[in-house]
């Protein structure tokens, strides 16, 4: 039984690396999807486009200018001179936000009179604004201790006459820490995704393919003849794409390491150990598919089927928490939501075992359930 | 070109579609899956952000700050007997992604007229919803702050010191903030490219694989009655999806649609006869069908989901990266879509973006009618 298994492994291996179709499968689109994605895929906002709108022209308006400069987020792309420039300028997409100084800026700033300060935020990115919003709001509370503070040591002069004036007012100051990745790059949680990503795509095409490719091209006939048994074929034609897929996943992590240098806290064996378990279900799918699949073109499109609501419903850039319930319930089926848990837990928390051991438990089970019912599907349509 | 022929091409590919339960899915069950996961599922929107509290004073004042984070619709407090361990522990199997900690002196230090201060530990690994949360967080905090300050100089009889700047941020064009409202327009772009270039660009090799080329040489057909038979069908296919994702995102997930409706349907036929061509394109190239099935989802595909700022904003990614997406037709779309969409923007700002498509649309024509010609003549 070794031995035919061991022939079968190696005719598919020598196959696969022969074939330059396959070959090129294998090496040229993870690079690419890691380039690509890694490159591309960023909630972050680190450039926002600024209008400026200044009724005002006084000294404490370009003050505030200053500040929103002085920031590494905002760059004053447009100046209004009225409303309806403004409005232009947001509608052509020139700025992302227009800050509006009412008249009388400066004067009612000095004579400590409030003034409002308007900033119309292009809203059609809703991430985006929300954290536009954010940055503008810290900007004028800036603004406004610096004035409060300058304002307050004017009152204490002004008031030694009449006798001292306790001024002190309690304030609350929140003291942030962000932990596991303190400069907020969004790099950082999606890289580590992106593995997830191409271990599935390259996995699940790969087996299906190469099963497909033998009834196409009609050897599965020669095959069957062989005295080889349907499960030693099973074990000889998904074991060198589980192979190739660890070996991937290996070369996918370095590319990550070195070139996005996202951080790698936890332990190289975990993530070993739930790739394997990950690789289980998706050479289960892959046998699956080549069971529905009769042309290497239908297989292709059938795991595109497959890989597309799978990646948007594994919390990869969407997350889990805010779906609706039901949804969250079938995401449960997912076992890319389990991966991606798990990679993300051991590239940037550090995370163990004891944290993640329910997401290895299901990837594990999954796993195996999947791959015995595919195998068994798999049988019957040889037999 | 005689149009009886062209006719028939026509009908014949339209069978095609039809009858192959993969294609007719690819067609329309792929996009009707899309249009439903972005209207119901797939938000960006941060809301109910799991939280953990750990109060060290427990004392009126934390509790009156807490009820702060009580009511907001943004926090959803997970665990109001928190410690510094369950915090920790919490954060690393991401049951909470913020924990705050009010120290015990914090009701004393807010008496006594001095700042308190209390500390926010953030789950930083999904970066995009942590800075969300703290910008939400810290302006909770600051208005409890003022409400203090307040409290405080009533009692001692002193007017209120306001702000000297009361800042006011508005929301243009989507003021709820609703991440469906970019994502669906933006996603239509996406959809055609599916049919279009994804369909398309197996249709072609699809007859010289399976040998059925030579049949159609054989008959009077001419190349471009081919061509013409070939791009009507599928672009009936792709105007059939446009009206299910205008259905579906204006009728069912009641996203706006402020501009115009003819320049949007104009801009999309352009834009889709662009994608169809650009199919075509690699349907001639690429002889068998698993090569034009890879070369057009790395060449529609990813650029009209990651390249077009659909999702991930443009103005954020690398210089290059930004070049590279300019030889797409995607990201001109997705502006169209989004500005005609929400901002109800016409013309006079989007005449560059529409005479991209057109010349695209153009170029792409007459090279795949060039290539395809020699190839079947």
């Amino acid at each position: 039984m070794w031995e035919r298994i061991y022939e079968i492994l190696k005719k598919e291996i020598r196959q696969s690396l022969r074939d330059p179709k396959l070959r090129g499968v294998m090496f040229f689109p993870p690079i690419m999807q890691m380039l690509v994605f890694g490159f591309a895929v960023s909630l972050d906002v680190n450039n926002v486009k600024l209008g400026w709108l200044d009724m005002d022209q006084t000294e404490q308006s370009r003050g505030l200018l200053r500040k929103f400069e002085g920031t590494p987020y905002f760059t004053l792309k447009g100046v209004a001179r009225d409303e309806k420039q403004a409005q232009a300028l947001l509608d052509s997409g020139a700025v992302d936000a227009v800050v509006r100084i009412p008249y009388n800026f400066g004067a009612d700033v000095s004579r400590m009179k409030q003034t409002e300060v308007q900033v119309l935020v292009d809203g059609s990115n809703s991430n985006t604004a929300a954290i536009v919003g954010n940055y503008a709001t810290g900007v004028i509370a800036g603004f406004n201790a610096e004035t409060l503070a300058s304002q307050r040591t004017a009152r204490l002069v002004d008031s030694t006459r009449n006798g001292p004036v306790r001024l002190a007012v309690p304030t609350v100051e929140a003291e942030t820490r962000v932990w596991f990745n303190p400069d907020l790059k969004s790099r950082n949680y999606f890289v580590p995704g992106i593995l997830v990503n191409i271990i599935m795509i390259v996995t699940l095409n790969m087996t299906a393919m190469s099963i497909v490719r033998e009834k196409e091209i009609g050897t599965m006939e020669q095959i069957m003849v062989t005295p080889i048994r349907p499960f030693e074929l099973m074990i000889g034609k998904t074991l060198p794409f589980a192979l190739i897929g660890f070996l991937e996943s290996i070369f996918v992590t370095a590319l990550a390491l070195l070139i996005f240098n996202v951080p790698f806290r936890g332990s190289v064996l975990l993530l070993a150990g739930a790739a394997s378990l990950f690789l289980l279900s998706m050479l289960g799918l892959g046998l699956f598919l080549s069971t529905i699949s009769h042309t290497q073109q239908q297989a292709s499109m059938t795991s595109f089927f497959f890989i597309q609501p799978a990646f948007m419903l594994s919390g990869f850039t969407f997350p889990i928490r805010n779906m609706p319930t039901p949804v969250q319930w079938i995401t449960y089926l997912n076992p890319l939501r389990y991966f991606m848990d798990i990679v993300r837990g051991v590239f940037l928390k550090g995370a163990g075992i004891d944290a993640l051991w329910s997401q290895m438990l299901l990837l594990g089970v999954f796993g195996v359930a999947i791959l015995v019912s595919s195998a068994l599907r798999f049988h019957k349509r040889l037999d | 070109m005689k149009f009886r022929r062209f006719y028939a091409i026509y009908r014949k590919e339209g069978l095609h579609i039809v009858r192959d339960w993969r294609s007719l899915a690819l067609a329309l069950a792929i996009p009707a899956m899309l249009l439903l996961l972005f209207g119901y599922a797939l938000t960006l929107d941060v809301d109910k952000i799991p939280t953990a509290i750990y109060d060290q004073g427990r004392t009126p004042q934390s509790r009156d700050l807490i009820a702060h984070f009580q009511g907001s619709r943004y926090f959803n407090i997970v665990d109001l007997n928190a410690t510094y361990s369950s915090i920790e522990k919490s954060i690393n199997r991401s049951k909470i992604i913020v924990g705050m900690v009010i120290p015990k002196d914090f009701g004393r230090t807010i008496m006594s007229s001095e700042t308190a201060k209390v500390q926010l530990i953030l789950d930083g690994s999904d970066s995009n919803t942590a800075s969300i949360a703290s910008g939400y967080a810290n302006a909770l905090i600051a208005t409890y702050s003022g409400e203090v300050r307040d409290r405080e100089l009533s009692l001692h009889g002193t007017p209120k010191v306001k702000l000297p700047v009361d800042v006011r941020i508005r929301m243009l064009y989507n003021s709820e903030l609703k991440s469906k409202n970019f994502i669906i327009p933006g996603l239509i772009s996406v959809i055609l490219m599916l049919v279009a270039a994804m369909l398309t660009s197996l249709t072609i090799a699809r007859e010289w694989e399976s040998g059925t080329m030579e049949q159609l040489l054989s008959t009077p057909v001419r190349p471009i009655e081919l061509l013409m038979g070939k791009l009507c069908a599928y672009f009936v296919l792709g105007m059939a999806d446009m009206a299910l994702a205008l259905i579906l995102g204006i009728g069912v997930f009641r996203v706006p649609l402020h501009g115009s409706a003819v320049l949007l349907a104009v801009s999309s036929m352009l834009y889709l006869f662009g994608a169809l061509c650009w199919g075509i394109l690699i349907s001639t190239i690429a002889r068998t069908q698993q090569v034009a099935f890879q070369i057009s989802l790395l060449t529609s595909f990813l650029p009209s989901f990651l390249l077009s700022g659909f999702i991930y904003s443009l103005d954020n990614m690398p210089w290059i990266i930004q070049q590279i997406s300019r030889i797409f037709p995607a990201r001109y779309f997705v502006a169209i879509l989004q500005g005609v969409f929400l901002k109800g923007i016409g013309l006079p700002l989007l005449w560059t973006n529409l005479l991209f498509l057109l010349v695209y649309a153009l170029v792409v024509f007459a090279i795949a009618n060039k290539k395809l010609r020699p190839k079947i003549a």
